[in-house]
Formats: C-alpha cells, sequence, structure tokens
C-alpha cells in the first residue's frame, strides 16, 4: 500500500518554478551534497546526465544546483539570480553535460566539490514533485532522501559493527527507515548510511563518534 | 476514522450521513493521515493561497522573459489590450492565469497546485471568483480544501503526472478542482459540485502533454488559461442542475484509462504533437545545450 499523500502534495509544494523535477529537486539535492560536505564549497564541479543534460538550461537546474550549493531553499526567489549570489559568496562552478549514461536514472546529477573540510562526490536522483535520492557517496552506494533523518559512517570493516551501531540507535529510541552498508573490500573501509525516522541525541552522535573503529561520521538532519 | 478520499461517491455519502461541510473531511484526513494540527493546516492553507495571489500580481507587473525566449510578457499583453472578446472579467481571468503561470515558466515562486505545470489555473481562478463575488479569504481557503480533497481521489484512481497521465492528468484536475471549488463558493450543492468535476473532466480528456523543447512553456501557458476558462464554462453548467450523466467516479475512472493507453510520446518526452513539429523541432535545436558528451551504448547485461 502506497504512502497516503499530504493535501499539501495537492496545494503544494511552494516552489520556485518551472518544474519539480528540473528544479525544487535539484536545489535538494546540492543542499543533501553540501550537508555530506560538511561545510560551504569553494569550488563544485556539476555533471548532469540524460534527460538532464540538454535541457539543464532551459529548465534553470543550472540556477538551481547553484542555489543549493548556497543552501537557498526551495521555494528562495534568489533561486533566479544563484550566479550572482555565488560570484559574491566566491564559488567557483563548471558545468557539463553526458548523455546516454544507460546505467543511470533519466534525472541524475552529479556534485564534485571542494572546500575547506576536504572533497566529496554525490550522485543524486531527482524522481519527480520535488522528491530525491542520494545513491552515490564517494563511489560508495547509499540510498537516502534527506526527507529524515541520515547518519553517514565511515568505519572499518569490523565484525558487528552493523549490529551495534543499530542497537545504540535503538537505544536512543529512533527508528530505522533504511540502511545502505557497503565496503571497498574485505577488513577495508567500510560505509554505512542510515536513515532514521526521528532525529538522533548529540551524545549518542559523539559516542558513535569516539568509537576506536569509527573513522568519521557526518550527521545530515532533514531537509525542507 | 477518517474519511480515506478513494471516491465521490464515498465523499457524497459522509456529507449525506454527517452534514459537515465539504472541507471538513479533507481537515480531519491530514490531522490524521499525516499528524497535522488543524491551526498548522490553515496557516498552510492561508500561505498557499497569498503565495497564489502573489504570483499573479507578479505576473501582471513584472519583466516574464523566458531564456528560451518563448515566453514573453503574454499575461501583460491581454491585461492591456483595448479589445474583449467576451468580458472585462473574463479577460482578467485570463490575464491572471496566464500571469501565474508564466511566473512559474521564468523562474518565479509558484503553488504546485497540482503541479507545477498546472500552477496557473487555481490562482487565475480563485483570485478571479473572490473579485467578482467579493468573497472573503476564509471561503477560499475552505475551496483550496475542497480542490485538495478532489485531486486526491483523481490522484488515488488516475494521475495529476503529465509523464504518467498526460496533459489532462495536469491541467485537467486542477481545472476539476477549480470547478469544485467554484460551486463550492458559490453556495451550489455537494452533488452540483462533483457535477462540475466530472464536467470538467469530460472536457479535458485525451489531452496530451507536448511540450516544446521539453520545456513547461509551449503549449503549457495557454492551456492554463484555456483549463480555467473550462472550469469557469463547467461550473456554470453543473451549478444549473444539469445532469453530466456520466457519474463523476466515472469520468476519473476513464481519466486514468485514456491516460494509461496514451502514447509515451505524448507524455512529457517532447517527442510527439506540437514538440514534433517544424518550428518546435527548430526552437528545441536553439535551446538545448548542444555540448554534450554522449556515451557509447552499452550492452545491457
Amino acid at each position: 500500500m502506497a504512502e497516503k499523500s499530504s493535501i499539501f502534495d495537492m496545494i503544494g509544494p511552494v516552489m520556485i518554478g518551472p518544474s519539480s523535477s528540473h528544479t525544487a529537486g535539484v536545489v535538494r539535492i546540492a543542499r543533501a551534497a553540501i550537508r555530506v560536505l560538511g561545510c560551504q564549497p569553494e569550488t563544485a564541479e556539476i555533471t548532469f546526465y540524460n534527460s538532464f543534460a540538454r535541457t539543464y538550461e532551459g529548465h534553470g537546474s543550472d540556477r538551481a544546483v547553484i542555489a543549493g550549493l548556497l543552501d537557498f531553499k526551495t521555494d528562495d526567489i534568489r533561486i533566479k539570480e544563484s550566479f550572482r549570489y555565488a560570484a559574491e559568496a566566491g564559488l567557483q562552478y563548471s558545468f557539463k553535460s553526458v548523455g546516454n549514461a544507460s546505467a543511470m536514472h533519466p534525472n541524475t546529477l552529479k556534485l564534485n566539490l571542494s572546500g575547506p573540510n576536504g572533497q566529496v562526490e554525490v550522485v543524486g536522483q531527482s524522481r519527480g514533485g520535488g522528491v530525491i535520492r542520494i545513491v552515490e557517496v564517494d563511489g560508495f552506494p547509499s540510498d537516502f532522501s534527506a526527507n529524515l533523518h541520515t547518519l553517514m559512517i565511515e568505519a572499518d570493516d569490523v565484525k558487528g559493527s552493523i549490529a551495534f551501531i543499530a542497537d545504540v540507535i535503538a537505544h536512543d529510541d529512533c527508528n530505522i527507515a533504511t540502511m545502505t552498508v557497503s565496503r571497498r573490500g574485505k577488513n577495508q573501509l567500510a560505509r554505512q548510511f542510515i536513515e532514521m525516522d526521528t532525529a538522533l541525541k548529540p551524545l549518542t552522535l559523539e559516542y558513535i563518534r569516539h568509537l576506536s573503529w569509527i573513522k568519521n561520521i557526518t550527521y545530515i538532519p532533514n531537509i525542507e | 476514522m477518517s474519511l480515506l478520499f478513494q471516491d465521490f461517491a464515498s465523499w457524497e455519502k459522509h456529507y449525506q450521513e454527517t452534514g459537515e461541510p465539504l472541507y471538513q473531511p479533507v481537515l480531519q484526513y491530514e490531522i490524521e493521515q499525516k499528524d497535522r494540527t488543524e491551526a498548522y493546516i490553515w496557516e498552510n492553507i492561508a500561505r498557499a493561497y497569498d503565495v497564489m495571489r502573489e504570483a499573479v500580481k507578479t505576473g501582471l507587473t513584472q519583466n516574464m522573459t523566458s531564456r528560451s525566449g518563448m515566453v514573453n510578457n503574454g499575461a501583460k499583453k491581454v491585461a492591456a489590450t483595448p479589445i474583449t472578446v467576451l468580458s472585462p472579467d473574463f479577460k482578467l481571468l485570463i490575464a491572471r492565469t496566464l500571469g501565474a503561470k508564466e511566473v512559474n515558466s521564468c523562474m518565479g515562486r509558484v503553488v504546485a497546485a497540482p503541479t507545477a505545470g498546472a500552477s496557473g489555473i487555481l490562482p487565475g481562478i480563485l483570485t478571479t471568483l473572490q473579485d467578482i463575488h467579493q468573497l472573503d479569504d476564509r471561503k477560499i481557503h475552505e475551496a483550496l480544501l475542497v480542490a485538495a480533497g478532489i485531486a486526491l481521489i483523481i490522484e488515488e484512481n488516475a494521475s495529476l503526472a503529465g509523464a504518467v497521465g498526460g496533459c489532462q492528468a495536469e491541467t485537467g484536475s486542477a481545472a476539476a478542482m477549480g470547478a469544485g471549488a467554484i460551486v463550492y463558493c458559490l453556495g451550489g450543492t455537494v452533488p452540483q459540485a462533483f457535477n462540475a468535476v466530472a464536467i470538467t473532466i469530460q472536457c479535458m480528456l485525451g489531452l496530451v502533454c507536448d511540450p516544446v523543447a521539453g520545456l513547461v512553456e509551449v503549449p503549457c501557458i495557454v492551456r492554463n488559461a484555456s483549463a480555467a476558462a473550462i472550469a469557469f464554462s463547467s461550473a456554470q453548467i453543473a451549478i444549473a442542475g444539469v445532469d453530466p450523466v456520466i457519474p463523476v467516479d466515472q469520468c476519473v475512472m476513464a481519466l486514468g484509462e485514456v491516460g494509461q493507453s496514451m502514447e509515451t510520446r505524448y507524455k512529457e518526452t517532447a517527442l510527439g504533437g506540437l514538440a514534433n513539429t517544424p518550428t518546435g523541432r527548430a526552437i528545441e535545436k536553439q535551446v538545448l545545450v548542444q555540448d554534450i558528451e554522449i556515451l557509447p551504448d552499452t550492452p545491457s547485461e
């Protein structure tokens, strides 16, 4: 049974046009990506795939992605003028188009971002109505919507780590909605992407961060 | 248990059993299904109407040109022309609807109602209705809830997306929402409101989604205007007590059936119809990004 729609999906969302998938969804992918990076990016290379590749200018997806990198919300009227705001913020960016990427969703976007905290590669899909999925981070498969709260963990591939993290989250009274786990190879670096219905307590995050086999964690609260 | 908006028959039955105004079960649905408070709902419905009003105003006062060049201040031209083909109110309806939709095409702020491609229709209808009949905002907010209930039923039994059901699913649904809202606001009966939905669907059935160059501009903008006009003609017919013959739930089924059997080329793919005319293709060549790397075909695994 599909989840029931809200009346605010019928009368809404309030958004900047022209298209929920090519404008609003693109803003949200970029807003998710800067949270994965963990800071304001200084440079951004943006690749538009498939259906986006030829129409990104006409639909304003280029302005939308830059607006998202500046953390503008989907109903922010500054989206149209985002290039000007990017210049003021000192954000360097470039666009590239790739067509016929048959393994990818029709509306796919890749963001290579770098900033004071480091760099990251994020691949996102815009699935219509402003709904998105982040499907890859630094080459690791992921699957989160940024509608819920997401915990991203970089850790050693040790036995019991998944069960342990799930247990810690359960003790914080959080329900796990989705979980994606993968690793570079046996006993190598592993990534967990955990989507939760409710927010994690800062204390729980700090505890996880200080475990000896954890390399890094990034917490992404839901994005409007 | 709240009404789940699966068909119009149960909504009408709910009304007969409880005597509640049409918007009441829509409120209840959102409260129960989405854990919203009543205050939150009224506040956000009011915000949606404010954004609609603002879009109409922006479209009629600011420069509305799109990057493709296909949108060029059409709403303001209609508002300014001394020629009135029907009545000043009709001219205003068309200008306001075009205006709000042009704001969407030109990267302004709109309410997707039910979609961005149809975002001019309810603003044009509701601001004009309020103006002519001197309705207070509360009445319009109630009508928006009624419109949302109509859309929930169409989504459940057909579709609201052009990529799934063609233009009839987007502008057709918005017009149906508007027609029901008009009859509600003017004090028509519940069967009359639902008949207005039925008649609107009958008028919009079969409309394909064939946007030139894939952009939400041509013919989307003028179709918003015609959809608004059809909402008024349908409301006029229904509120007079004319029987649509085919009941509203069966009209919605027909909308779904036609949408399903429509070829992919007519579902927002820019492959058929106006998008595939010589002029449509020439415009496409101009506006599409040409600097593009095309990956080689990979054999499927």
